[in-house]
């Protein structure tokens, strides 16, 4: 087991490298760079800045460098843990990115939570009472939950909260706690603004689960351990989630391996709508900028949480199937 | 008894095909879904026809007009007709406020007269599905847009981008899927390692942050038309994925079967048994799984333009639509600017009940 996950830790910095260079290719593909972005927000504005101005700049910020050259600065300033300046903003990108990076980590871990609160529950109820009216409005909402894109959801639910409660569910702290130092009081301030966000960030996953969880259960009831386990007399609730429910939840855990990663990189599109204080609309912005070094910074910790997750779940399903854990 | 004798001659000589479209009958919710996708594309085809008016036609005094439903009967039987709406200046917000006139109607008719436009680009012709009986009046259907262009029109043609977004990146997927997965499970070896990493490596690629990238990286001074095939492209790059893992498993499987050995001492040619042998028992599935694929597909796309980075205006995809709705307030104050969005749930609701409905039946030998 240690071995096996060892095996996978020495592999990560290799496929970090590797998507290190394939990210720094697209942040560099657009045409232009920041500096040109930039001159056309200014002109748009109706100010201007000379040419020497603009080729001092260029050469401060390396771009007139060739591609490989600028590249290897890159990397060289990653490894001595520097992210680099955000161009846009004139500040450490590692700053800009610091908390916010947290918070990103909060959402997709409480939305996950309640993912799997909602779907182990609601699909053990479904199975148990297979083709009940309950069952069925389960299957319904299901499959809407399914078709919703997430920011369709983001945005019924602040229509919803704006003009029939008059209140806007946007952020993620009330404003009294926004620049508030940590603290028990803003921690509860955060869990009370974050919960809607990760219901809507873990909708579709929700449904998804359910499904999975119903159908897996389903084929396990109808096995004769069950059936003999019923004839001594065992109490009902007590048989179904003492065997069927532990073996139905094996193929679940092997999914969080897709799952995880796909929420870290779906609370992007429900921080936008949502407004929350998330690296998703931050790299928006740095992507519609050009603010290359610090897309390319968050594009990489996206990078790391994917490959991450993916570890994780492979070490679950290790732990959990002795077979996968022969195989290495 | 003769009877059962000769539904089981019939089961025994159907072609699969036949099997697949008789399990697939009895799915009827999906066989509904299937009847609202042909709506879907039959608006693909000719989206002018089902609009009202031009959709890039605007009028800043009709901005945000409510919708007006469409009525068939009145006192006196048929009578096609929507209510007329009064538009009035609020004298403190200085914004037009609509009401609707329940003493004025506006008749409607089928089959009428409108603006001009052409069937596939090549006939020209005015007649619409719907149009206001008196030629140059403007009805809306769903409601106006801030700058007076009329919803409906415009979801129609939005309709025919993504869907067709949908259909064409899932038709590209198909195309890298079965040929990476065909060579990775029929040929094995180095082929098949160098495929099966790089299939693991775009697995764990942050697919939305990657896709916002990509897309970021378009030249901002191309066509609608290069964008809106950059955005597919981009779309089934990591999409293929799923598919290429299937049919190499099922090349993997199908290789012991008996059928195929028996093919090959035979004395069939390699690209004989694959073609004429082993691709017809899979392909019923792969026509599952990317029915499956498409509603994916058509979020992604929806999402993308949403933000921003998709489909750009003037070019109208439904995620471009929803983009006027991402102002709270102007939400609060237009709330019809949502309905392309029931659109989208409505197509990707049947797209995924027609997919379910076919992977159930692609097997028509299980039960």
């Amino acid at each position: 087991m240690i071995r096996y996950i060892a095996q996978r830790l020495v592999l990560l910095p290799f496929l970090m490298l590797l998507y290190s260079f394939v990210i720094f290719v697209i942040i560099q593909a657009p045409p232009g760079d920041f500096l040109t972005a930039y001159v056309a927000t200014l002109s748009a504005s109706g100010t201007s800045i000379n040419a020497e101005m603009l080729d001092a700049l260029r050469r401060d910020y390396g771009l007139d460098q060739p591609f490989i050259v600028q590249y290897f600065r890159w990397m060289q300033n990653l490894a001595a843990g520097n992210m680099g300046l955000s161009l846009e903003y004139r500040r450490p990108n590692a700053d800009l990115i610091g908390e916010q990076l947290v918070l990103t980590i909060a959402l997709a871990l409480m939305s996950f939570v309640l993912t799997w609160a909602i779907a182990v529950p609601v699909g053990i109820y479904s199975a148990t009472h297979q083709r009940s009216v309950v069952d069925h409005i389960f299957t319904v909402i299901n499959y809407i939950g399914v078709a919703i894109p997430n920011f369709m959801l983001a945005l019924v639910m602040m229509w919803i909260a704006f003009s029939y409660f008059g209140v806007s569910v946007t952020g993620l702290f009330s404003p009294d706690f926004v620049d508030a130092p940590w603290s028990f009081a803003r921690l509860l301030d955060l869990l009370a603004h974050m919960w809607l966000p990760a219901i809507v960030l873990g909708i579709a996953g929700t449904a998804r689960l359910t499904r999975i969880m119903r159908a897996n259960l389903l084929d396990e009831l109808n096995k004769p351990y069950v059936v003999t386990a019923r004839a001594k007399g065992m109490r009902e609730w007590r048989l179904v989630l003492r065997y069927p429910v532990r073996l139905a939840l094996n193929p679940l855990i092997s999914t969080i391996g897709w799952y995880l990663p796909a929420l870290f990189s779906g609370s992007l599109i429900v921080a936008t709508v949502m407004n929350l204080p998330n690296i998703g609309p931050l790299l928006l912005r740095a992507l519609i900028n050009q603010d290359m070094y610090l897309a390319g910074g968050i594009l990489l910790i996206y990078s790391f949480l994917t490959i991450l997750g993916t570890l994780l779940s492979d070490v679950l399903l290790a732990l959990i199937d002795p077979r996968i854990r022969m195989e290495t | 008894m003769a009877d059962a004798q000769a539904v089981e001659d019939r089961i025994a000589v159907a072609s699969n095909w036949k099997l697949v479209w008789w399990r697939f009958r009895k799915h009827h919710l999906a066989v509904f879904s299937a009847f609202i996708l042909a709506c879907f594309y039959l608006v693909v085809v000719c989206p002018d026809f089902f609009s009202t008016q031009n959709p890039e036609q605007t009028d800043a005094r009709q901005a945000f007009v409510p919708l007006q439903p469409l009525h068939l009967f009145d006192e006196n039987g048929w009578n096609p007709w929507v209510p007329a709406i009064v538009g009035k200046r609020n004298p403190v917000t200085l914004r037009m406020e609509w009401t609707p006139d329940p003493t004025k109607k506006v008749p409607v008719s089928f089959f009428a007269p409108g603006p001009v436009y052409r069937v596939f680009g090549l006939f020209p012709t005015n007649i619409h599905l719907i149009a206001a009986a008196t030629p140059g009046q403007r009805i809306f259907l769903l409601g106006s847009d801030r700058l007076g262009r009329d919803q409906w029109s415009r979801i129609m043609h939005g309709t025919q981008t993504s869907m067709t977004v949908g259909l064409v990146a899932v038709t590209l997927s198909v195309i890298f899927g079965v040929v990476l997965g065909g060579i990775s499970g029929y040929a094995g070896g180095t082929a098949d390692q160098v495929i099966q990493r790089l299939i693991e490596l775009l697995q764990s690629v942050p697919t939305i942050p990657i896709w916002l990238a990509l897309s970021a990286a378009l030249p901002r001074d191309w066509t609608p038309i290069q964008v809106f095939f950059a955005i597919t492209v981009i779309l089934s790059l990591i999409g293929w994925t799923t598919l290429g893992r299937e049919v190499r498993g099922r090349f993997l499987a199908l290789r012991e079967e008996d059928f195929v050995l028996a093919a090959r001492l035979a004395g069939c040619s390699r690209m004989r048994i694959i073609l004429r042998h082993m691709v017809p028992t899979f392909l019923s599935h792969i026509i599952a799984t990317s029915s499956l694929a498409i509603p994916v597909m058509i979020i992604n796309e929806t999402s993308l333009s949403f933000l921003g980075l998709g489909i750009r205006p003037p070019a109208i995809s439904w995620g471009v639509l929803l983009q006027e709705a991402q102002n709270i307030q102007t939400l609060a104050l237009a709330p019809w600017l949502l309905t392309p969005g029931i659109v989208v749930i409505v197509a990707v609701l049947a797209f995924n009940l027609v997919g379910d409905g076919l992977r159930d039946a692609s097997d028509p030998y299980s039960h």
